[in-house]
């Protein structure tokens, strides 16, 4: 095991509609639903990714996250699909789906809406749009902890190969949403060092 | 920097087959499957085989004035009473860490729920449950909780040894169980994801899962064990296939590079392996995923199997159950055979075990995949 020194490279913000990539404004839209800014955002970024539309609103949350996180940031060709992970928290697990597909089971149960009732289901859909396949993991915590994280995620590098990690926050319960994704990386150049400090500030932000 | 090393000191298994790690195993070597068609309409509009506890079912849990326990608590708080009682654990410790696994928890409360408020929020959160469990023992430190779909057991073994490889925990207690409910059992079946039958890994006529209860604990120590047979948790590594969220990978490449990086951590070749503990769900594609990933690691000759057809599948349980039974074949010399069995039904050929072989083991290797595209494995070593 070596001990190195990562930096956060890129972060992203959601919450009561408004959305930060590195603490820039990127978008705001305080009207309206969940699932309405959830769209609106989709389309503010231009992603053009079908599967979109068939995701529960955890894994909308996620993905845009992830793709918000990413863009301009992450230079994918440096990496090997194994050697980027995903490390997520939240503290209601896929209480939204949950809700959502028992109302179904009233009528006729929906498959697709029973397989968003697993929180690891927002890092599968991060994982499938960007191909990563390394280290992945879904913790649930009765709030943000990020001295936990920061052990995970250094581990995950000193000891395990992983070369790059997206990981942070994704929460949506009906209306309230929050989602804080830190890309994390080695040394690449203007780098913000990845320390429980650096982590809990970024995080504090979004109760301002 | 020195890595501690990782043993199992202790273990249970909470099941409809017994309810201590003994009783469950001797049920295993007599071949005794948990599996009984069910007709409950509370649970299933139709009759449906399971591995369920009966409705008359008490765990011993001393009851608390301010909370009253869900089955899902009771479940994990027996689970744990009874591994903590086979080994020496200062609970109040702060180097001592409860780490729980679950893939649905407290789910049932959201069939019963009129609204879902903060309360009930708070009430179903998995967190909850550990800290109860926490509380119930007294247990100091913070617990960490896994839910990642069917991997989760074997999820929170690898965190559980990272974070005392670290040097931040000497003990881990690892707990994982989950109930059946109506909320689980719709869901796949609306997947037509269970087996009609009892379900029937890697057989050429299977046709999905059944679904099983149960909880299972595994407590960890970097302290090694100074009498008995020492059992040790070497590796463990993590990968996603990102292929599908609810169809396991066509190539097994995602399985194989956990595998294979376990593997090189322990620092074992596939001659080392003794016998593989599959996941083995019964579906068509998991089991011919995982059949192509043994086959990539070059492990198709050693003797594999699933537990499947006695537990069925416990969600986030089933790792730690599988993990707790290989501890004992490890121990007894005993490869089980997997129970639904018969002819060869994946397009790559395995060694699947079916019937009890007593020979001299020494190592296994531990896998599972689940929804989301993730797979893990753990490698565990016997020294004499």
């Amino acid at each position: 095991m070596t001990e190195q020194i990562k930096y956060i490279t890129a972060t992203c913000r959601i919450c009561n509609g408004a959305v930060y990539k590195n603490e820039e404004l990127l978008f705001e839209n305080k009207e309206g639903s969940a699932p309405e800014f959830l769209l609106a955002l989709y389309k503010h970024i231009s992603m053009d990714y079908p599967k979109f539309y068939k995701m529960d609103n955890l894994a909308k949350l996620g993905l845009l996250g992830a793709e918000i996180v990413l863009k301009d940031d992450f230079k994918k060709e440096r990496y090997k699909p194994e050697d980027v992970a995903v490390v997520l928290a939240n503290s209601n697990a896929s209480l939204d789906a949950d809700t959502n597909y028992w109302d179904s089971v009233k009528n006729i149960p929906s498959p697709a809406l029973f397989v968003y009732t697993l929180p690891n289901i927002v890092v599968g859909e991060i994982c499938i749009r960007n191909g990563f396949k390394g280290e992945n993991i879904f913790f649930i915590q009765d709030r943000f902890d990020a001295s936990f994280i920061n052990f995970y995620v250094n581990d995950l590098f000193d000891s395990h190969n992983i070369k790059a990690c997206v990981c942070g926050w994704v929460e949506m319960t009906g209306e309230e949403y929050k989602a804080v994704l830190y890309l994390v990386e080695k040394p690449t150049g203007d780098e913000v060092l990845f320390s429980v400090d650096n982590i809990n500030n970024i995080y504090e932000l979004t109760n301002g | 920097m020195y890595m501690s090393e990782v043993f199992i000191v202790a273990e249970n298994i909470v099941s409809p087959l017994g309810i201590t790690a003994a009783e469950n195993f001797a049920q295993l070597k007599k071949a005794v499957s948990g599996i009984q068609l069910h007709t409950s309409e509370s649970l299933s509009s139709e009759p449906v085989h399971a591995a369920l506890f009966s409705d008359a079912q008490k765990f011993p849990v001393k009851e608390n004035k301010s909370t009253k326990y869900t089955k899902f608590e009771q479940l994990l708080i027996a689970s744990v009473e009874d591994a903590l009682s086979k080994a020496h654990v200062d609970v109040k410790n702060k180097k001592t860490l409860l780490i729980v696994s679950s893939t649905k928890g407290n789910i049932s409360l959201v069939e019963t729920a009129e609204t879902v408020n903060d309360e009930l929020k708070k009430r179903i959160a998995i967190h909850t449950s550990a800290q109860l469990v926490a509380d119930y023992f007294q247990f100091t430190s913070k617990p960490v909780v896994i839910s990642h779909a069917c991997v989760s057991g074997l999820a929170a073994i690898i965190t559980a040894m990272r974070l005392m490889q670290s040097g931040q925990y000497d003990t881990a207690v690892v707990v994982g169980a989950d109930i059946i409910t109506k909320f689980i059992l719709s869901g796949f079946q609306s997947f037509q994801a269970v087996s009609a039958e009892p379900c029937k890994p890697f057989d050429a006529d299977r046709n999905g899962i059944t679904l099983g209860e149960g909880a299972a604990t595994v407590i960890l120590s970097v302290n090694r064990p100074t009498n008995g047979v020492v059992i040790k948790v070497c590796s463990g590594a993590t990968s996603n296939d990102a292929n599908h969220i609810s169809g396991p990978s066509r190539s097994g490449e995602e399985l194989y590079q956990a595998i294979n990086t376990a593997m090189k951590q322990a620092g074992v070749k596939p001659a080392d392996i003794d016998f593989i503990s599959a996941h083995g769900t019964a579906t068509i594609y998991n089991d011919e995923m995982e059949a192509k990933a043994i086959n990539l690691a070059g492990m198709q000759d050693i003797p594999v199997n699933s537990l499947k057809g006695y537990y069925g599948h416990t969600l986030g349980a089933a790792g730690l159950i599988e993990t707790v039974a290989a501890v004992y074949s490890l121990k007894e010399n005993i490869v089980l055979p997997t129970i639904g069995f018969k002819k060869t039904g994946t397009s790559k050929p395995l060694n699947v075990s079916n019937k009890l072989q007593e020979k001299k083991l020494s190592t296994c290797l531990k896998t599972a995949s689940g929804f989301g595209g993730c797979n893990a494995a753990i490698v565990l070593k016997k020294e004499n």
